[in-house]
Order: structure tokens, then C-alpha cells, then sequence
């Protein structure tokens, strides 16, 4: 193989890595305090790259910014201006917030941090192996940390072996990267569901999906941005985006008491079939099976590694009817794994299918081309963990809080985390489903003309469907912000002292 | 069968009421966003025949965008336009409308141009009426009345399979239909649910129609050797423009953007109300009107059903020559958010969208007309924001459903009204509840 396209040396560890090893992590929210301690700090800290290391380091440090971040360290104003609107307008914008569901308890007025008084300039990220955070910590945060910000939140994270607080595997199903171009240029491209993501869509400054390039701040060349990588699209501009990418965090309290309780009532005290209900509201069971049949064929970007296959190996074109896999179900939600053409139509089919002629059943072609829409996981958990049969016993007093800092990556967020959230995840109407939203993370507010959200339906193939109703809201958003993870150059220019 | 059709009422503005204009569509609604649906202006709800309606104030903020090519930024007075979809006749929408809300008609249509206390307003606004270049209705035939009871008759099933749910999983799939037919005959016997009869389609209709989708042919037909000749240097000259042509897809204001946000996701469909200026030349224009004549040609005989291409989230769609030739609206109904929207436009039937809006003044460059253009995602996103416009009141009869849920509804119905069912027919139909 030819050298690698992406200088690694460039990119935030972060995109490229989950640091599984690395069991201690801690995100730490900061205001600036002073610019001038801040821009000295930065410049002074060790943020990790994505090469490789033999042997892998102990201990990764990762630094992103808000827009409000960028302008307390003194970016210039049309600089600024050229970043995402989304990145600028930022989480809590009272538009946005109705689009992301974050309205009743979800509403920002109601977060520990990220709303108006609490937003935060600067995430960053400590991942350390076991009995190396404190050092990390103590390392990255001396006296020239103190000078130059204010603590927001501290966020701890836990470490629950692979298991999200609810008892569910996590993280099994990722985009792969197409970090050496295989594929983005395929004349074949969409045609049939891949794992194996352009570039672009993670990291900006690349080709994405559409062939294209993502916006993001390009000016031409001063003395300030002469380390700055060229534009591959505009090879005479600075770009200041390339190896960078935008950084979502949410903080997400997930109540597993009442999730258990309320599955374990609504199929009447059944142990195994509260599994069922619960496997059902994930689309997978609690090991990470999933409950749609698995690919006899292979899938772009999905193994070689047998554990892999077996639990992601699959997509739903074999389960038409939602009979196995609930159309409503988290993991179908999420990621829908679906082709630019339902069928995969070629030659005058494919055309037929352009103009309106494809299959005509009431689901088909219902939803968009899951490739536009894919996320980049890096979340970790938080509090400790709680298996399924405590979590049926009432909460004892000072019940410590559980549930998950969620945070992906993703080049564009309206197409991608936004699209997700809006178009698949709250939405009532996914799936032509009505009255019910993400099991899991759904809000249950009501709707105008959809008074009822709260429910979800379970699919049967030749008989009518089970309705669960009335169930609570299991997750409640605690906070959360935009944040700009730049290249290790771009972060540069941003720590460099203005002329 | 009756069919769907459309007004808009379109007229200039007196510059000094403006203020007083804007004023009393903010009134029309609760928030911005959110109408009343029985505002004392329009009591919109108080129409049996009225799908959706918009008035807004066309604000183009892109009539600049022709000095790209060195012409004159021109000047064009603001104009209140007042749209919707019924059923039936338009006209006969409007002389209800001015029969019911007589002073709110007044109060309205005194801010514009010519309208004054002597003013015959059915007259005045029949007079001021806009056609369509291009319309589309997501399903012919499915008037107002028919959605409300297919949404009862859904209901009530549903509520059916919620109570008989242990009886009636142990039937197969006909067993299930012919035992939920039982269920609501007796709602029907007992008045609790209506299902009325189809109407006669109206005969001057079906006479236009038939004339319409024999004639268009039989005219391109005539002209073809006409139209073949010249195609050739049409063809060289529009590829041509394509390559010069530039392109204009900076991004959208932030105040726009922010305001057109305010507005937007409030139900599950959304407006969508945008304006540009064609291309110079007679190319552009010749191209745009053969373009929209073709689009409404398959709207009104072939994507009758629910289907526009592709896409199954528009309610209806029209394309608007304003006042002259140089000037297009684009208003639409859809379901989800503007984002998810203009993906599906460019996944979906971006040759479709290249075909129309490349003639439009800085669209991303097309190809043949049919290819590139909004296969740049970026540049097409911002071209449309940047020509959205603000719809200041915007009505919609049944908030809370969907296309998907209203074509659910249909096909339940069908169902339901089919005294024979196939096997394989009955097990999807009963997927639909």
C-alpha cells in the first residue's frame, strides 16, 4: 500500500482511536479566564495524536472548543464567521432546541452546564490507563492551567466493561473510515449498505459522501496561518478546518431503575420476557445480539473479526416487516442501514425507480440514505453500574446518578447529528410509526395534533401488533454543546499569540 | 371524485402599510409558527374544503443576484400573497372566503395596491389571481372530508385492536380483517363513523383533463419537427450558459436563517416558500416553462398517488411565474425539517431539482441540465436558504398527520371498503394498524 493519505501526525487521536484501553477518562469543561494564559497553555500542552505508538501510550489528552471558546481566544472575526452555522448558533439556540427535542425536562434552563450561564469555552478530554488519570491531571492542570481558566464541570466517567448503564453491550456498531480513500470514487457507491465511510464525513478537509467538500474556514495565507495545511480543494487557501472535525457532547442521565421497573411491569413480572421487551426497545439483546437476522453476505467496512460479524453483520432488508427487529427499536432508528435504492434497482429498474416506479408497498424508500447520516462514537459512561435485577429494587436514599457522556464526531452537524436526532431518532413519525419516539432516548412531550409519544410497537408478521404505552421518559439531557476538535496545526493558529 | 386545485392571490404592497400589514399577520397567529386556526381575520378551521394556506409577505432578498451579470439591480414593489389548496374550484374557496371573513378579507387586502372601501373584493382578488406553471396535490381525490374520516375510521381500529388484541391475534390475517369490519360496521350502523361516498367527479373536470393529457402530446407531437430542429443549437447554447453561467450559493444571512427557524417544526409538515430570478435570456426562460409544463403534465397524470417521483413527503407543490416572466415561487407542504427535506430533493430526484431550479439565477452548476447542480450538497443547501422567504401565517388542516399517515389512512380505507381480500393482501393491510 502507498503512503497514508491522512498525516496522522495532524489529526486529534480521538478520530482515529476509542482508547478502550485506557479505562480512566474525565472531560473537563473550562471558561477562559485569560486569553493570553490560555493561548500559553495550549500552546504548552501535549494533545495526542493519531499515529500509532509502540508501545501505545498510557494516557491521551484531547482539546475542543466552543464558537463562544474560540472568540474568548481571539480568532478573528470573519475566521470565526466561516465555521458552521450550527457550531456558531450553538445547542441551546431556542430553535434548535425544539428540533433536538430538548424541550420540557430536556429544556437547557434545566442543565447542570451548557446553558447560558454554564457554557463552557474549552472540553478537554483525559483518557488514561488504570492508575494514570491523577497524573495526567496533575500534569496537564499546574499553576498555567489555574491562570487561564475557570472550571465549569469536572464530568468522571466509568468504566462498565462494554456495557452501557442499562445493561446493554455498547459501541458495537461504529462507521469505519475510509481513511485511505478505497472507496469514496466507486461508481458503485450507495448501491448497497456499507460500514466503510468516506473521510470526509468525519473529518473535514476531505472528500465526503457527496463526493464534496464540507464548509469550513478557508482565508488566504498571513503570517499567523502559515502552518496552516492547504485546502485540497483550494490549494491557494489556508484551511484551517483539515484534520479537524466538530465534536458533539451531551450529557445523558439515563434512569435505569425506572427503565427496568417499567419493562419488568409491562410484561407482567416475566423475567424473561422483560428481556424480550428490553431487547426490543434496543433491537438487540442485552449480550449485543441483534435481533434482525444476520448478512449471508459480507457487508463493506464489517469484520473479518467472527465477534464482529456476529453481532453487526446484518441489516433489516431481511426483516421487511419489523417482525424480528421492531421498526421503532433503537438500533433501527439509529442507523437503518439502508442503500441510496431500496431493492438495489440497476439499469432501467434503477431508472424506473428515479422516477417514482420502484416498489410501491407502504414502507419502501420511506427513509433517507443512511450514508449521509452516520456519527462517530466516542462517549463513555458515568456512575456506577447497576444490573438489571437491583435495578427492580426501590432507589435507595442518594441514589447516585447514571448514564452516558455522549459525544460523536461528525463533519457536518445538521446532516449528521442533527439529521439523526431530528429526522430518526425524537421523531413520531419515523418509520411511517405514529405516537412513539426512541424507546430509549425519546422525549414523550407531546406533539402538536400527536398528543400521545409515549408509546412503542412491536411488529408481528400476519397478526396485529402489540402496543406497549405510557412509557416514561428514561433519559433526561443534563447538558451539552458544540464543540470545533481542530488538527493539531489549526490548534496551533488558535494558540498563536494575535500580531 | 373530487379534485384538488389552488389559489393565490398576489398583490403589491402599499409601501406605508407595510408595518400595519405585518402586524396583522403576526395577530393571525399565537406564536410565530403557530396559527390560530380560528383567528378572527381568516378563521381558517371554519373551511370544510381548505387543505393548507399561507399568506406571506414576498420578500425576495436575492433581486440583487442578476448584477452577476452585469445587469441593473432591479426594483420590484413587496407583495402580499395569500395561497392555499382546496377542494373544488379555487374561485368558489375564494367567494366563501370573502362571504365568511368579510372584514378580515378587507382589513388584509386594504394594505395592498388598488383595494380600497368600494373595492368588490371577490372581483378584486379573482382579478388578482396568480396561475400555476406547475402544481402537484400528493393524491388526487383526497379531499379534506375524506381525511377526517379516514383518520376517524384509523382511529377507531386502532382502538378496536387495542381491546380485542388476544382475540384477534389468534386469527389469521383475513380473519383479522373480516372480524374488524364487524367491529365498525356497527360504528357506521350506530353513526359513530361516516363514510361517505365518493363524489361524482365534476363533468367540465373530466373533460379538461382527458383534453389535457391527450392534447399536450398531440401538440409536441405537431411541433416536433419544429421543436427537433431548433433542439440542436438549444441544446449547444444551454451548455454553453451552464459553463458561465455563476453561481451564487454564499451563505445565508444568520438574521434570515434565525427567523426563518423560529418558524419552522412546530408541526410535523412544514412550509416552504422560496423566490429567485430566472437566468437572463430567452434559453432560461424557454427552458423553464417547457420544464414546468412537463412537471405539471406528470403531476396531473401520472404522480397522482402519493408519490412525486421518489419523494412521498409533499402535500402539495406549486412553481409561480410573479408578475411577468422574470420571477419564480417555489411553495411547497412537507413533512420533517427542512433538513431532511432537501436531502431527499437531492437523493431522491436531484435530477429533478437540476432540471427546474438550474434555470434560476446562481443555482450550483448543472450538467445537460440534469446532472451536478444539487449533487453539490453545500452549494444547493445554501442556494434554497438563501432564497427562502419568511411565511408569516401558515395553516394546515390536520396538524399532526403525515403524507405516510394520510396514504396509511387511504390504503386502510380501500382495505376496509374491499369486501375480498387476498391472503398476502390481508396480511399487509393488517401491517398497516
Amino acid at each position: 500500500m502507498s503512503a497514508p493519505r491522512v498525516d496522522y501526525a495532524d489529526v486529534q487521536g480521538l478520530v482515529r482511536f476509542g482508547y478502550r484501553s485506557m479505562k480512566e477518562a474525565s472531560y473537563v469543561l473550562v471558561r477562559v479566564k485569560s486569553a493570553a494564559a490560555a493561548r500559553s497553555w495550549l500552546r504548552s500542552v501535549r494533545v495526542t495524536s493519531a499515529v500509532t505508538q509502540e508501545p501505545p501510550p498510557q494516557t491521551a489528552l484531547h482539546v475542543a472548543f466552543t464558537a463562544a471558546g474560540l472568540d474568548a481566544l481571539g480568532i478573528p472575526a470573519p475566521v470565526r464567521a466561516a465555521f458552521s452555522a450550527e457550531f456558531l448558533g450553538g445547542m441551546t439556540d431556542p430553535s434548535r432546541t425544539r428540533r433536538l427535542g430538548d424541550v420540557g425536562s430536556n429544556a437547557p434552563e434545566h442543565w447542570e452546564w451548557g446553558g447560558a450561564a454554564t457554557l463552557p469555552h474549552l472540553l478537554v478530554m483525559l483518557f488514561a490507563e488504570p492508575g494514570h488519570l491523577a497524573g495526567l491531571m496533575q500534569s496537564a492542570t499546574g499553576p498555567a492551567w489555574d491562570a487561564a481558566f475557570e472550571t465549569v464541570t469536572c464530568l468522571n466517567t466509568a468504566d462498565l466493561d462494554g456495557v452501557e448503564p442499562f445493561g446493554f453491550a455498547d459501541g458495537i456498531s461504529q462507521p469505519a473510515l475510509d481513511w485511505n480513500d478505497e472507496r469514496t470514487r466507486s461508481k458503485d457507491r450507495g448501491a448497497d449498505y456499507s460500514n466503510l465511510t468516506a473521510l470526509g464525513e468525519f473529518l473535514l478537509g476531505y472528500r465526503n459522501e457527496y463526493d464534496k467538500y464540507t464548509d469550513r474556514p478557508l482565508f488566504d495565507a498571513d503570517a499567523r496561518s502559515a502552518d496552516l495545511p492547504a485546502a485540497e480543494d483550494a490549494p491557494e487557501k489556508k484551511d484551517l478546518g483539515r484534520n479537524g472535525t466538530y465534536l458533539v457532547m451531551r450529557q445523558l442521565r439515563q434512569e435505569v431503575r425506572s427503565f427496568w421497573q417499567f419493562v419488568h411491569r409491562a410484561s407482567g413480572s416475566h423475567p424473561a420476557q422483560a428481556e424480550q421487551l428490553a431487547a426490543a426497545f434496543v433491537g438487540r439483546t442485552r449480550d449485543g445480539v441483534p435481533l434482525a437476522p444476520i448478512a449471508d453476505h459480507g457487508i463493506e467496512g464489517i469484520g473479518p473479526d467472527p465477534d464482529e460479524i456476529r453481532l453487526n453483520r446484518f441489516t433489516f432488508d431481511g426483516d421487511p416487516m419489523g417482525a424480528r427487529c421492531p421498526f421503532g427499536a433503537h438500533v433501527r432508528r439509529a442507523n437503518p442501514r439502508n442503500a441510496d435504492y431500496p431493492g438495489r434497482p440497476t439499469g432501467l429498474r434503477r431508472l424506473l425507480a428515479d422516477l417514482g416506479f420502484g416498489p410501491e408497498g407502504f414502507r419502501d424508500d420511506l427513509l433517507s440514505s443512511v450514508r449521509f447520516h452516520r456519527i462517530l462514537r466516542r462517549g463513555r459512561e458515568y456512575g456506577p453500574s447497576l444490573p438489571p435485577a437491583d435495578a427492580l429494587a426501590p432507589a435507595p436514599p442518594g441514589d447516585p446518578e447514571r448514564g452516558l457522556h455522549f459525544i460523536c464526531l461528525n463533519a457536518n452537524i445538521s446532516r449528521q447529528f442533527e439529521f439523526l436526532q431530528n429526522a430518526w431518532m425524537i421523531n413520531t413519525k419515523f418509520s411511517a410509526l405514529t405516537g412513539e419516539s426512541d424507546p430509549l432516548t425519546g422525549t414523550r412531550e407531546p406533539r402538536l395534533g400527536c398528543p400521545v409519544t409515549d408509546s412503542f410497537t412491536v411488529q408481528h408478521d400476519g397478526s396485529v401488533r402489540t402496543h406497549v404505552s405510557a412509557l416514561p421518559q428514561f433519559v433526561t439531557v443534563r447538558g451539552g454543546a458544540y464543540f470545533f476538535l481542530p488538527g493539531l496545526r489549526a490548534l496551533r493558529y488558535i494558540a498563536t499569540e494575535p500580531a | 371524485m373530487t379534485p384538488q386545485s389552488g389559489f393565490f392571490v398576489l398583490a403589491p404592497i402599499v409601501p406605508a402599510r407595510e408595518a400595519e400589514l405585518r402586524r396583522l399577520l403576526a395577530s393571525m397567529n399565537e406564536a410565530p409558527g403557530r396559527v390560530k386556526a380560528n383567528n378572527d381575520i381568516i378563521p381558517f378551521a371554519q373551511f370544510d374544503r381548505l387543505h393548507m394556506a399561507r399568506l406571506l409577505i414576498l420578500d425576495d432578498k436575492t433581486v440583487g443576484d442578476n448584477q452577476a451579470y452585469g445587469l441593473p439591480r432591479p426594483s420590484y414593489p413587496l407583495y402580499l400573497g395569500f395561497l392555499g389548496d382546496v377542494d373544488g374550484e379555487g374561485d368558489r374557496f375564494l367567494e366563501e372566503v370573502a362571504a365568511r371573513a368579510p372584514a378580515g378579507v378587507r382589513a388584509l387586502f386594504s394594505c395592498c395596491e388598488g383595494f380600497d372601501a368600494q373595492t368588490d373584493p371577490v372581483a378584486w382578488m379573482k382579478a388578482h389571481a396568480s396561475r400555476s406553471s406547475a402544481s402537484y396535490v400528493n393524491w388526487r381525490g383526497r379531499t379534506v372530508r375524506r381525511i377526517r374520516e379516514g383518520a376517524a375510521l384509523h382511529d377507531a381500529l386502532e382502538a378496536y385492536v387495542e381491546r380485542a388484541a388476544p382475540e384477534l391475534r389468534r386469527l389469521p390475517p383475513l380473519g383479522v380483517h373480516a372480524r374488524l369490519r364487524e367491529l365498525v360496521e356497527g360504528d357506521l350502523a350506530a353513526g359513530k363513523l361516516t363514510l361517505s361516498p365518493e363524489e361524482p367527479t365534476p363533468l367540465g373536470w373530466r373533460i379538461r383533463n382527458l383534453l389535457h393529457l391527450v392534447g399536450v402530446p398531440l401538440v409536441l407531437l405537431l411541433l416536433s419537427p419544429l421543436l427537433l430542429a431548433i433542439a440542436i443549437v438549444f441544446a449547444v447554447r444551454l451548455r454553453r450558459l451552464e459553463r458561465s453561467d455563476p453561481e451564487l450559493c454564499s451563505r445565508q444571512d444568520p438574521a434570515l436563517g434565525a427567523e426563518l427557524a423560529l418558524i419552522e417544526d412546530h408541526d410535523v409538515s412544514n412550509q416552504f416558500s422560496a423566490m429567485g430570478s430566472l437566468k437572463p435570456g430567452l434559453v432560461r426562460l424557454w427552458t423553464t416553462r417547457l420544464v414546468l409544463m412537463a412537471i405539471d403534465y406528470a403531476a396531473r397524470h401520472v404522480y397522482t398517488r402519493g408519490r412525486l417521483a421518489r419523494v412521498r413527503t409533499i402535500h402539495f407543490a406549486r412553481w409561480v411565474f410573479i408578475a411577468g416572466s422574470r420571477r419564480v415561487m417555489f411553495a411547497s407542504n412537507y413533512d420533517a425539517s427542512l433538513e431532511s427535506y432537501m436531502d431527499d430533493f437531492i437523493n431522491k430526484v436531484g435530477f429533478g431539482l437540476n432540471v427546474v431550479f438550474s434555470n434560476g439565477i446562481g443555482y450550483p452548476r448543472a450538467r445537460w441540465l440534469i446532472l451536478d447542480g444539487c449533487r453539490d450538497e453545500r452549494k444547493f443547501k445554501e442556494y434554497l436558504r438563501r432564497h427562502q422567504m419568511p411565511t408569516q401565517v401558515w395553516y394546515k388542516a390536520y396538524p399532526g398527520l403525515t403524507a405516510a399517515d394520510l396514504e396509511r389512512h387511504v390504503r386502510i380505507r380501500e382495505g376496509f371498503e374491499s369486501a375480498s381480500m387476498s391472503e398476502r393482501g390481508a396480511r399487509d393491510w393488517v401491517a398497516l394498524l
